[in-house]
């Protein structure tokens, strides 16, 4: 597969799957969270905070990427503060590419895990909590393991439109060889030169075969998981 | 151990104000639906925050814990299982979450005869075993109190059979209070020890089941065509010919077989639209049940009905006749009459094991 590749191509590939895999895993949580909270709390607020998590959405995806840009920028008012305070740098970074894959696929992990948080019947909630279950608990034992279908496919939709964010990524870290060129943006890159039709061509069906793989997986661990939680 | 309850609290549509002692035994709140009855048992259970609660347990107040130290096992009229864990990870969740050790599972599986459905998942239960699997998840949980909120009212009669002796035992060997909520005049009339009832968020009546189940002037609020009072008796004899003999304080009574030892006491709601009452002894008549009494009370119904209330050596009896028998035969107070109970108009499920008051 190395000899297949360019060293170019691997690096984009790889590259790639760890902006993607570290944007799912780090947004999971809170992903999780924006979930029951929009599905289950009420709170002043709460109308915004579902727009601007569906606002990645419905933006132009360069727009998102030069707001991420003008926030956090060395000379953003975020990444300002993070440079000065812990040295860290996103922009054209590939930490960068990774923060806006996961912005950008935020919306989608949200809506996914959301609706699967709303079928939760709260009444076996309150059944867990007479049972003794302080709020936590009942969290973790019942609430988390009736939703787990909905996390797997959130987290799966979303490390795919990882795995593709091309516009806000570009124009938040730019298109950098071995630091922030994504498949996307080495498809890009490749098309703009002679000759590199070929890479760009392997590189698409790369795309397609992790986008499908992901795909399959998601729908065999979420058809397992629902299997679990039905009681069948 | 009793439990007191004072609530009040204020929907957009109507107000709760309730305050009721409940003694040892089984209390059923009952009342139509809309009446209040499932927000108290959700108020004890902590599940729904009242404007204004004081409940207590023993003396011990229970209003200001949250609802999982309140320590009540809650069996709800959808049992509520957990769909993602088998029958056994249900039954020992209780334990689970509170890191005790569980108490008396082997006991308590037998009892509601649900070891062979250990490993199986909720959804591949049937309503009445899913309604067992409840029960023991709540008991399992070491309550304090015991709460049940229609518990039958999703089940088929034969389910409801299948149920309603479990529930009988809990009252009479469990020791535990139980609160129970239900709209149904028969499983009341079966069931309580004592009975409250709820009209439009407030209390209208509450007293000992025998009582109150044969009090004419409380046969309205309880629904007035299904009046009729509870008789103690015990099992004398199984017949040759199907009938069982059993004696009452007032004289031997017959009912088609009734499924108990010789010498177990029973429970008999007898309908008060099943009593004819005669001023002498009758002869030559088909009813096998007569009984003499004396006319304690008399209450006029709104149609051409009467209610007597009768006292049978003891007991209370409930006969609904018409107002122009009742002047036909110059019924008052203190006259002596005879009941007249016809065998097979008791329903076998109106005859049950057991006694009414905690104590036996």
């Amino acid at each position: 597969m190395i000899d297949w590749l360019s060293p170019e191509e691997w690096q984009a590939v790889a590259l790639s799957l760890r902006v993607s895999l570290w944007a799912t895993a780090l947004s999971l949580p809170l992903g999780v969270l924006a979930a029951v909270a929009l599905a289950r709390w009420s709170f002043p607020g709460k109308t915004l905070l579902n727009g601007l998590v569906h606002l990645p959405l419905i933006l132009p995806p360069v727009v998102t990427g030069y707001l991420l840009l003008l926030t956090f920028g060395r000379m953003g008012p975020v990444g300002g503060f993070l440079y000065d305070w812990f040295g860290i740098t996103l922009a054209f970074r590939w930490t960068g590419a990774a923060l806006a894959a996961a912005v950008m696929a935020f919306p989608l992990m949200v809506r996914a895990i959301r609706l699967s948080v709303e079928a939760v019947d709260p009444r076996l909630e309150q059944a867990a909590a007479t049972l003794g279950a302080s709020r936590p608990v009942v969290f973790a034992t019942v609430t988390l393991p009736l939703i787990l279908p909905g996390i797997i496919a959130g987290a799966v939709l979303a490390f795919a439109k990882a795995m593709g964010e091309f516009g806000a990524t570009i124009t938040f870290v730019s298109n950098i060889p071995g630091e922030t060129q994504t498949i996307p943006s080495a498809i890009y890159a490749f098309l703009q030169v002679p000759g590199g039709d070929a890479s760009a061509f392997r590189l698409v069906v790369i795309s397609v075969v992790l986008a499908m793989g992901a795909l399959i997986l998601s729908e065999a661990l979420s058809r397992r998981a629902a299997r679990r939680v039905a009681g069948t | 151990m009793t439990l007191s309850i004072r609530l009040k609290h204020r929907f957009p549509d109507f107000a709760l104000d309730v305050d009721l002692v409940a003694p040892a035994g089984l209390t059923c709140l009952f009342g139509r639906s809309g009446s209040g009855k499932t927000t108290v048992i959700n108020a004890v259970a902590g599940l729904i925050r009242p404007d204004e609660a004081q409940i207590t347990l023993g003396g011990q107040p229970l209003h200001d814990l949250p609802a999982h130290q309140r320590r009540v096992g809650y069996i709800f009229q959808d049992a509520r299982l957990f769909p993602h864990m088998t029958v056994a990870q249900n039954l020992g969740y209780g334990a689970r979450v509170r890191r005790r050790p569980m108490q008396g599972f082997d006991r308590i599986v037998g009892l509601l005869g649900i070891e062979g459905l250990l490993p199986r998942r909720p959804a591949t239960l049937s309503g009445g075993e899913r309604q067992r699997v409840a029960i023991g998840r709540a008991l399992l949980s070491d309550p304090q109190l015991l709460l049940m909120d229609e518990p039958l009212a999703a089940l088929d009669e034969a389910r409801k059979a299948e149920i309603l002796p479990h529930i009988e035992a809990l009252r009479d060997q469990s020791g535990l209070p139980i609160l129970y909520v239900s709209h149904s005049l028969s499983e009341v009339a079966r069931l309580a020890t004592t009975i409250a009832v709820l009209e439009s968020g407030r209390l209208a009546a509450i007293g000992p089941a025998v009582d109150l189940l044969s009090d004419p002037f409380s046969a309205k609020i309880l629904g007035g065509r299904d009046a009729g009072a509870i008789l103690t008796a015990r099992i004398e004899a199984q017949e040759p010919d199907g009938l069982t003999r059993l004696s009452t304080t007032a004289g031997p009574i017959w009912l088609p077989h009734v499924t108990a030892a010789v010498g177990a006491a029973v429970r008999i709601r007898i309908m008060a639209q099943d009593v004819i009452l005669s001023l002498d002894r009758p002869l030559g008549l088909s009813a096998l049940n007569v009984l003499p009494a004396t006319v304690l009370a008399l209450r006029e119904g709104e149609g051409p009905g009467t209610l007597v209330q009768l006292d049978l050596a003891g007991q209370r009896l409930l006969a609904r006749i018409t107002r122009r028998s009742s002047s036909a035969l110059g019924l008052a107070p203190g006259r002596q009459v005879f009941a007249i109970v016809k065998s097979v108009a008791v329903a076998q499920g109106d005859v049950v094991e057991g006694t009414i008051s905690p104590q036996g």
